[in-house]
């Protein structure tokens, strides 16, 4: 990790690249492309691309009409509007007919600091994972959001994938091609926290800290929320001796209760760091948000240390 | 002007499909929606049995037309041309809405074939139907979208995004017709909900406006080839008919939105369309005996 990047304009640079690629790949926005970043490729192919006004759900229903005539549509706007605004689009015509349209949820979790609760999606990956059907990827980096969007592009049927507003640290652009289901950051013994978006450098951050109090910490980034890789998540619980999950979302239907799921059967201590079940409000930048709702490397650390100490 | 003979076939399949929907529901307590599957009948025969350009051996053949019933509780009405015009045999229409049937209670894309897109949340398919109409433009294919409405489904927010969306993108590829059948769910449209005047709405919208019939199948037709001259925008046909057409009990009665028939309606309902089917007879000169 040496630099800060930005996971929506790797968004909109890897649409161009994958529209260089595939004459099929078209793309639609509502109204939000410069701050999408879709704009890339309304510059680099305007003939593929579509303006879909601030009309949310009829963007998604066209594209389901798109992807029925064998385009494969990129969506873009903020994940509170994709989830929720068109939630009944992306059910009704998209996911029960497993058409191939990929949706991008921008500016997702509290990322969107200053226009408050409205604007902060703080259950999108509740809503689109419980839908039949739904593929939801959660980069944690601008590396990872491009192997997304590429995996998007290869993945037959409906994705969502999570972006966020700020820049975050490069964590993976070493790394592979490929986009791995779940990504080991740091290595570490006694504890391991997993984490998607924005939450894996806070707990790179968390590992630090417990690494001063002599705890190992193994960061483990979660790129695929569903299907959930519970094998792969279970093998690494299993190596250690306490769990800790991370995220910017609410605790309902996310991470927290993704891997509480899949640790079942397990004897293994786990404690989630999330946002309560409560809405956000407006900040004057996103580091204050998350010291309000707990989403610190503190936490992590804190929620670490206490289960290793009353194991 | 059509030959009478096409017009008697597309009468004729009208016909049957009305009789199929009314054999669909039954008369052993299962429900169905007889009234908006009647009003729409006519204009659905008219494109299955003659406007579209399809091929029921090859339901993902790339240069047929489509068609999305947006209006998704009409299914019915859909199933009964698909079976009549050779997609899967007739026999099969039984099956509808009973478990592991490919006949789902609202068309179901993956399910049934001939099925373009799946509808049934209102207000979905004329943005789908644009979809596929700029995908079409994208792809230099000839052929033409037909997107069937409900009246009620005006009340949607949506078909008037979607109506922004086809004018501003010069959709002329595109036909939307309102089954203007004046009856909702659970009354009249008038009583609901402000959707009058609808012509002038859609005009203002920026569409080409044909006001008809929407049982008289030379102007069903007429209206098709009209929209075919117009370029650089889209048309819709504000098709006037009657909720529950053909069966005289139903007519005009909101209660058969989505009702049960009875021994008695059923066969009713039978012996009249029988009696329409045997009326649409050609004969040696290709002149109708009916009317």
């Amino acid at each position: 990790m040496s630099r800060n990047l930005n996971m929506r304009k790797a968004y909109g640079e890897e649409l161009v690249a994958i529209g260089a690629e595939n004459q099929n790949v078209v793309v639609l926005e509502a109204d939000l492309g410069k701050s999408t970043m879709s704009i890339f490729f309304q510059q680099a192919y305007p003939e593929r691309f579509f303006e879909m006004g601030i009309a949310e759900q009829d963007m998604v229903s066209t594209a389901a009409g798109l992807a029925a005539a064998g385009k494969i549509p990129f969506c873009s706007t903020f994940a509170v509007f994709m989830s929720g605004r068109a939630y009944d689009q992306i059910r009704q015509t998209v996911a029960i007919g497993r058409l191939n349209v990929k949706l991008c949820g921008s500016s997702a979790g509290l990322s969107d600091f200053g226009d408050g609760s409205t604007h902060q999606a703080v259950e999108d990956v509740a809503l689109m994972c419980a839908i039949p059907g739904m593929t939801v990827l959660t980069p944690c980096d601008a590396a990872d959001t491009r192997r997304a969007v590429r995996a998007a592009l290869n993945i037959d049927g409906p994705v969502y994938i999570r972006v966020v507003r700020n820049d975050l640290p490069d964590y993976t652009s070493e790394a592979g091609a490929a986009l791995n289901n779940i990504r080991v950051i740091r290595e570490g013994g006694d504890v391991a926290v997993f984490a998607h978006g924005s939450m894996v450098s806070k707990a790179v951050e968390a590992a630090e800290l417990l690494s001063s109090q002599g705890i190992s910490a193994k960061v483990v980034s979660i790129t695929v929320m569903k299907p959930f890789p519970q094998n792969e998540v279970l093998n690494i619980a299993k190596s250690v001796k306490a769990v800790v999950t991370a995220e910017d979302h609410t605790y309902i239907g996310g991470l927290a209760a993704s891997v509480a799921l899949t640790l079942r059967k397990s004897s293994v201590p786990l404690d989630y760091v999330a946002i309560d079940d409560v809405f956000g409000q407006s900040a004057h930048s996103v580091e204050e948000l998350m010291v309000h709702y707990g989403l610190t490397a503190e936490h992590i650390a804190e929620k670490a240390a206490s289960l290793l100490k009353n194991r | 002007m059509q030959n009478s003979e096409t017009i008697l076939k597309i009468r004729r399949l009208a016909a049957k499909i009305r009789k199929d929907i009314v054999m669909m529901i039954g008369c052993e307590g299962q429900t169905g929606h007889l009234g908006g599957s009647c009003s729409s009948a006519d204009i659905v025969a008219a494109l299955y049995g003659h406007r579209l350009r399809h091929d029921p051996r090859n339901p993902k053949w790339e240069e047929r037309d489509r068609f999305i019933y947006s209006k998704g509780h009409a299914a019915i009405a859909q199933y009964a041309a698909l079976a009549e015009t050779g997609y899967f045999p007739v026999e099969e229409l039984k099956t509808v809405k009973s478990l592991g049937s490919r006949l789902q209670g609202h068309p179901d894309m993956l399910k049934t074939p001939g099925v373009e897109a799946g509808t049934g949340s209102l207000g979905h398919g004329l943005s789908v139907s644009n979809g596929m109409a700029l995908a079409m433009r994208l792809d230099a294919r000839t052929g033409k979208v037909f997107c069937v409405i409900g009246d009620g489904e005006l009340n949607e927010g949506q078909i008037w995004e979607a109506a922004m969306t086809a004018a501003y993108y010069k959709l002329d590829n595109l036909v939307a017709i309102v089954d203007r059948n004046h009856l909702q769910a659970t009354g009249p449209c008038a009583e609901r909900f402000g959707i009058d005047p609808i012509a002038e709405k859609w005009r203002s919208f920026g569409w080409h406006v044909i006001e008809l019939d929407g049982h008289d199948i030379q102007a069903i037709l007429d209206a098709f080839n009209e929209a075919d001259s117009i370029s650089g925008k889209p048309t819709v046909l504000i098709a006037d008919t009657v909720k529950g057409k053909g069966i005289s009990f139903a007519e005009n009665v909101a209660s058969f939105h989505n009702g049960m028939l009875t021994k008695e309606q059923y066969e009713i309902a039978l012996q009249e369309l029988d009696k329409e089917l045997e009326s649409l007879v050609s004969t040696e000169s290709g002149e109708m005996k009916h009317e």
